[in-house]
């Protein structure tokens, strides 16, 4: 971890903690119901956005890898539902579970697509998500297409009702999402993501990985995907495949990171915030079904109006390029001094064509 | 001195078509080899194969004392053979230093190199001024002209110190004195130690470079020694001029 990640996470917990504290302070669970809903699509555009925006593979597939997380923990629940105690696997276990059988599913993904691109790609992680619901509607320990139920305690330890736990999770998986997402675009790999997103061919003749890489964005984007959907059937107490594994994550997880804009970890929090609440927003004043609808008329204004998201405005507002936000980014330094500490031992190449830059020419 | 590349009967096929032929061909450590041929003769089509970006169905390539048969690209560039593309393919979201600090951090890094933190940005900057593009380090590739896009696909081949460097048609569409410029720089290269094998079709630039010509003609090579004498090669005369 390069040193300005560590101030990077004390100020995100700090602004997660006061989020939580604020709303300890209304008092009322609406708050932390909404809230919750807010952090997780935080997680899943986050996730999103390291595959789609970074490496340039649009997956349709998020509800897929949610839905896994979520009955994942289905399959806990069920197991551990007749014993004496319920509920004696905490859910932060779950969402570590969850995020395991995700991103081996991501990873197994990833390699059974690798030679797909654009729509094509696209197309297979839609089918991922049909054929795991179909999978899990066929599964009757988990519900099968009935659902399934789960029950919830009604209050944990000091902070009062359960779902003011689950909301605290949610921030933390959110803040644990950005910090991984910042990570990754200011090190090694986010370069490496950018060419595989550029340029296949080109990244492979400069000695990227491109395989190896991919393979990394679906694990990791997978595993967030899935942590979000972990603690997702106590949120809701009754799991059924055809909302869990419903196209709305898909197209949320999408949407927001376009509008917010998908260079850099950023723009799927903007995107989250803004669209995410105003959703809360519709959906207790006018009424949910309304949201997809909203989604779809601001993408297409974005599309239009703003192709870079709220991002590329704000880079245009202030008359400055996107490339110089991207050129902005340092290398993580850590890794760098350590490659080097190891370079120290080994022979140097031969050839350093960059050594003798003042050479005049013969 | 020791053959530092050698391909061996090696063929492409694409459905029907042979592009490549059993071709056989080494290259010594150090040499300046020009390759030439019409258009469609299979240059490209051997790099593609020479450096895994292509698998070629037949023969067998060796770089280094190591057959390289079936490694992928970004292997056969961090055993050191790196190659420009004949149409620029920049990275067109990061910039220029970023597009040549790519192989800095994947090979130069991988090899065990000798770039740590701001000496990598020091670096970059060496590799753009190289090749005279040090005033656009923070611009993107979209910004250049097509001579400066070339130039930028030099330098990241240069970024990977390679062993061999390849520069497929490097020159196409440059000034007499641009070519010159790029002349220069591979001549440089070469005398600090790297093989250069240059495509092309400037005939001028070629002739000035080249220590040794190989001539591809249909996926076949039909000629292969010093550049004079390949010149007046009559097989050579009746693939460029006709009967």
């Amino acid at each position: 971890m390069s040193v300005r990640s560590i101030p990077f996470l004390l100020v995100t917990l700090a602004i997660g903690a006061a989020v939580f504290a604020g709303a300890m302070l209304l008092g009322n669970d609406y708050y932390f119901f909404a809230g919750y809903v807010v952090a997780q699509y935080i997680v899943l555009s986050s996730a999103w956005n390291i595959l789609g925006g970074y490496c340039g593979y649009v997956n349709f597939g998020t509800a897929g890898f949610f839905g896994l997380g979520a009955y994942s923990t289905v399959a806990v629940y069920q197991l551990v539902e007749g014993n004496e105690f319920p509920h004696v696997v905490p859910i932060p276990l779950l969402i570590l579970l969850g995020g395991l059988i995700s991103g081996v599913v991501g990873f197994g993904m990833g390699y059974l697509t690798l030679r797909l691109r654009g729509a094509f790609f696209a197309i297979a992680t839609l089918a991922l998500a049909v054929v795991l619901e179909t999978l899990v509607v066929n599964w009757d320990f988990v519900g099968g297409s009935r659902g399934a139920y789960i029950v919830r305690p009604e209050t944990i330890g000091p902070i009062g009702s359960y779902v003011r736990y689950l909301f605290l999770l949610m921030l933390v998986l959110a803040v644990a999402a950005l910090n991984v997402a910042r990570l990754i675009e200011r090190s090694r790999l986010g370069y490496g993501f950018a060419t595989i997103r550029d340029d296949e061919l080109a990244a492979e003749a400069a000695g990227v990985p491109t395989l190896r890489l991919k393979l990394v964005a679906t694990t990791i984007s997978g595993a967030l995907m899935g942590m979000a959907g972990a603690p997702f059937p106590y949120y809701i107490g009754y799991l059924q495949p055809s909302s869990t594994f419903g196209f709305d994550y898909a197209v949320n997880a999408i949407a927001m990171s376009l509008i917010g804009g998908t260079s850099s970890w950023v723009g799927p929090l903007i995107g989250t915030l803004l669209l995410g609440s105003l959703q809360q927003l519709i959906t207790v004043t006018i009424s949910s079904a309304v949201n997809l609808l909203l989604v779809g008329a601001l993408l297409v204004v974005f599309v239009i109006v703003a192709p870079n998201g709220i991002l590329g405005l704000v880079h245009k507002y202030l008359q400055r390029k996107p490339d110089e936000f991207v050129g902005r980014r340092r290398i993580d330094l850590d890794a760098a001094a350590a490659a080097a500490a190891t370079a120290a031992t080994a022979a140097p190449p031969a050839a350093k064509p960059g050594s003798a830059p003042g050479s005049p020419p013969p | 001195m020791t053959d530092l590349l050698e391909v061996d009967n090696l063929g492409k096929r694409f459905g029907g078509f042979v592009a490549l032929e059993s071709i056989a061909l080494s290259v010594r450590a150090g040499e300046r080899l020009g390759l030439i041929g019409p258009n469609g003769s299979g240059k490209s089509t051997l790099v593609n194969c020479i450096c895994g970006t292509l698998r070629n169905e037949q023969g067998s390539v060796r770089f280094d004392g190591r057959a390289v048969d079936g490694l992928p690209a970004h292997q056969r560039t961090r055993l050191g053979l790196a190659r420009s593309f004949q149409l620029p393919r920049p990275f067109v979201s990061l910039n220029l230093m970023d597009n040549v600090r790519i192989p800095l951090l994947y090979t130069v890094a991988a090899r065990g190199g000798h770039h740590a933190g701001a000496a990598i940005d020091d670096h970059c900057h060496r590799l753009l001024r190289e090749v005279g593009l040090e005033t656009k380090a923070r611009a993107l590739p979209r910004d250049l002209t097509q001579v400066e896009m070339r130039k930028l696909e030099l330098a990241r081949a240069m970024a990977a110190e390679p062993k061999l460097l390849i520069a497929d048609e490097a020159m196409a569409g440059l000034t007499h004195s641009e070519i010159e410029d790029i002349l220069v720089l591979l001549v440089r290269l070469n005398e600090q130690g790297v093989t250069v094998i240059l495509i092309e079709h400037i005939m001028r630039a070629v002739m000035s470079f080249s220590r040794r010509l190989v001539v591809l003609v249909s996926g076949r090579k039909i000629a292969d020694g010093l550049p004079e004498e390949v010149m007046h090669d009559p097989e050579v005369e009746r693939a460029y001029l006709g009967q």
